[in-house]
This record gives C-alpha cells, sequence and structure tokens, in this order.
C-alpha cells in the first residue's frame, strides 16, 4: 500500500506520456478512410477537354486505374507531378485525374505547362465528387480495382517511396486477384 | 394581388425554415480542411461546396439526420463535431463523470476513516483533565 502511494504520479505520468505519444505523433489532417472496398460512388460529370463527354462511375469498370485529385491552384500537385509522368509513361495503371475546383482554362493551361500524364481527367469545379469520395485537401490518390471499387486510399504527393513500396504492390495483388477471376 | 403575396410569404418562410435547418447541419459538421471549425463557420472552399451539398438534400426533402449521415458516410465519425456515443467513445463520454464519481467515493472513504480514527483516540483519563483544568484556569 505504502509502495502503490509512492508510485501513483509515476503511474499517472506514464499514463500521460502514452497518451501523448499517440496524440502528438498522429498526423490529424490524415483521416482513415471511410470509402476503401466500397464502389466508386455514383456521379455525372464532364470530361476536362470535352465538355460534352459525360463521364460516370462506369468509367472504371474493366481495369484498374488510379484515381489522382488535382487543381491547377494545388502547390503540392506540382510537386508530386513528376512522379505521375513517370508512371503515365511506365503504361503501370490506367491514371484518371480529377480536376477538382478549376477552371477548364486554368486546368488545361496547367497541363499544357506540366505535361499531361493523365488517360481522363473529371471536371469537378464543385466538389461534387470530390466530396462524395471524402477528399480532404489534393493531391490525394485511390486505387480502384477492375470492379470499380475503391481498395486503397493515398493522402498527399505520391512519392518514389510510397509508389514503390505501397501502391505498386497493391496494383500487383490487384492483378493477380483479376487473374484469379 | 392578395395571393400573390400570400404565396410569396409562404415560399420565404419555407425557406427561411429551410435555410435554419442547413444551418443547423452545418454547425453539427466539421471542416475537413480546417478541422477545428464548422462548415457554417469557415470560409475553405471545400466547406463552402459542403455547406452547398447540405442545402441541396435539405431543400430535396432529406431529414437533418440524412444529410449527418451522408457527410458521416464520406467522411467518417471525424466530420460530426461532436463524437457519438459509441463503443470506442464511451471512455470518452464517461470518464468526465467517471472522475467526478470516483473522486466522490474517495473523499467520502478518507472522510469515514478520519472520523472513525477520532473515535479510536482514548478519552482523557482524570489526570489529565485536571492538568487541562488547570492551565485552562491559570490562562484567565
Amino acid at each position: 500500500m505504502r509502495l502503490f502511494r509512492a508510485l501513483w504520479p509515476l503511474l499517472g505520468l506514464l499514463s500521460l506520456v502514452i497518451f501523448l505519444a499517440f496524440g502528438l505523433t498522429r498526423d490529424p489532417n490524415i483521416l482513415p478512410s471511410e470509402m476503401i472496398d466500397r464502389p466508386v460512388p455514383a456521379f455525372a460529370l464532364s470530361e476536362l477537354y470535352e465538355a460534352e463527354r459525360e463521364l460516370s462511375q462506369d468509367m472504371f469498370l474493366g481495369e484498374i486505374s488510379l484515381i489522382n485529385v488535382f487543381g491547377s491552384w494545388c502547390i503540392a500537385c506540382e510537386v508530386e507531378h513528376a512522379k505521375l509522368m513517370e508512371i503515365s509513361q511506365s503504361e503501370a495503371i490506367k491514371l484518371v485525374g480529377i480536376d477538382w475546383r478549376d477552371t477548364r482554362e486554368n486546368g488545361q493551361n496547367w497541363l499544357k505547362k506540366n505535361g499531361n500524364p493523365y488517360d481522363v481527367i473529371i471536371f469537378d469545379a464543385d466538389s461534387r465528387l470530390v466530396i462524395e469520395l471524402g477528399v480532404t485537401g489534393a493531391p490525394e490518390s485511390f486505387l480502384v480495382d477492375e470492379m470499380g471499387r475503391i481498395r486503397y486510399k493515398h493522402v498527399g504527393i505520391i512519392t518514389n517511396n510510397i509508389w514503390d513500396d505501397i501502391l505498386l504492390p497493391i496494383i500487383q495483388t490487384l492483378r493477380n486477384e483479376s487473374l484469379e477471376l | 394581388m392578395f395571393f400573390y403575396t400570400l404565396s410569396v410569404a409562404q415560399t420565404t418562410a419555407e425557406s427561411d425554415e429551410l435555410e435554419i435547418r442547413a444551418r443547423n447541419v452545418g454547425h453539427a459538421l466539421r471542416c475537413v480542411v480546417c478541422q477545428n471549425q464548422s462548415i457554417e463557420e469557415s470560409e475553405a472552399s471545400l466547406a463552402k461546396d459542403m455547406k452547398l451539398i447540405v442545402r441541396e438534400r435539405i431543400s430535396a426533402g432529406e431529414t437533418d439526420a440524412q444529410v449527418i449521415e451522408f457527410m458521416r458516410e464520406r467522411y467518417g465519425d471525424y466530420v460530426l463535431l461532436k463524437p457519438p456515443f459509441q463503443p470506442n467513445t464511451y471512455l470518452l463520454w464517461c470518464l468526465p463523470a467517471g472522475l467526478v464519481f470516483s473522486m466522490c467515493l474517495w473523499f467520502l472513504l478518507i472522510a469515514r476513516k478520519r472520523k472513525s480514527e477520532t473515535f479510536l483516540v482514548a478519552p482523557l483519563s482524570e489526570e489529565e483533565k485536571a492538568v487541562l483544568k488547570n492551565l485552562m484556569d491559570n490562562e484567565t
């Protein structure tokens, strides 16, 4: 009893340290995604270059794709862009862009300046699809399987490490899955 | 003319009511960009778009709970400014009451212990009483 009395402030400190160790090292900007294993939500938006071309969730059926949310106003996207160009040249996966909160003109000029890695670009000026996807900021990326289901979400820039260590292995597993079917 | 003004008054009353509901819902939803503001207070562009969707859904006849659930399905519990009462928040909700309760219990136990301790002190012996009386008398 005596020993306990001497130790309890120490125990209190220890529990505080444990709480802070979890609380302070977590990045509050990264929210767990609610969308994993759910189909890409229904949407009806147009293509960035072809305003009369209607796009919907059906565009994700039949092919594994990487959705990347960007905007001409997004500075981190410029940093990420070189990696996306590289991915597009390696033809590892179909790249679908979401041009978010942009004007067509600004979006197109930005891609003219930096190069266009995307196979198709959804133009989402009013955050319609972006809110459906639970996106909080750009850049943000989703891996979608052949069935049009979201399988992975990455918040922030796709760096070399993230591509090699996380995204590419998942793409490989998704490929194997579709071979098994 | 009379009917016209009546219908206008009705529609504005109706839209006022919708707007009040939209604001209430907006105050319950966290701006996921700025994180410590509700979407109603936030100036972030994403929050503005979220407000727009809240208004659209309310005008389309959804209940407040349905609109909040729509956002929660997409952004998770995080989007709710008031955390829901569910297994992973039991500790959060119960801790303050639990602390107050255990403090009261602790205080009661200590008070009882003190009380019983006073009874354990032996009453003064005749000799001690005499000394005490002597002291008291000398004082005055």
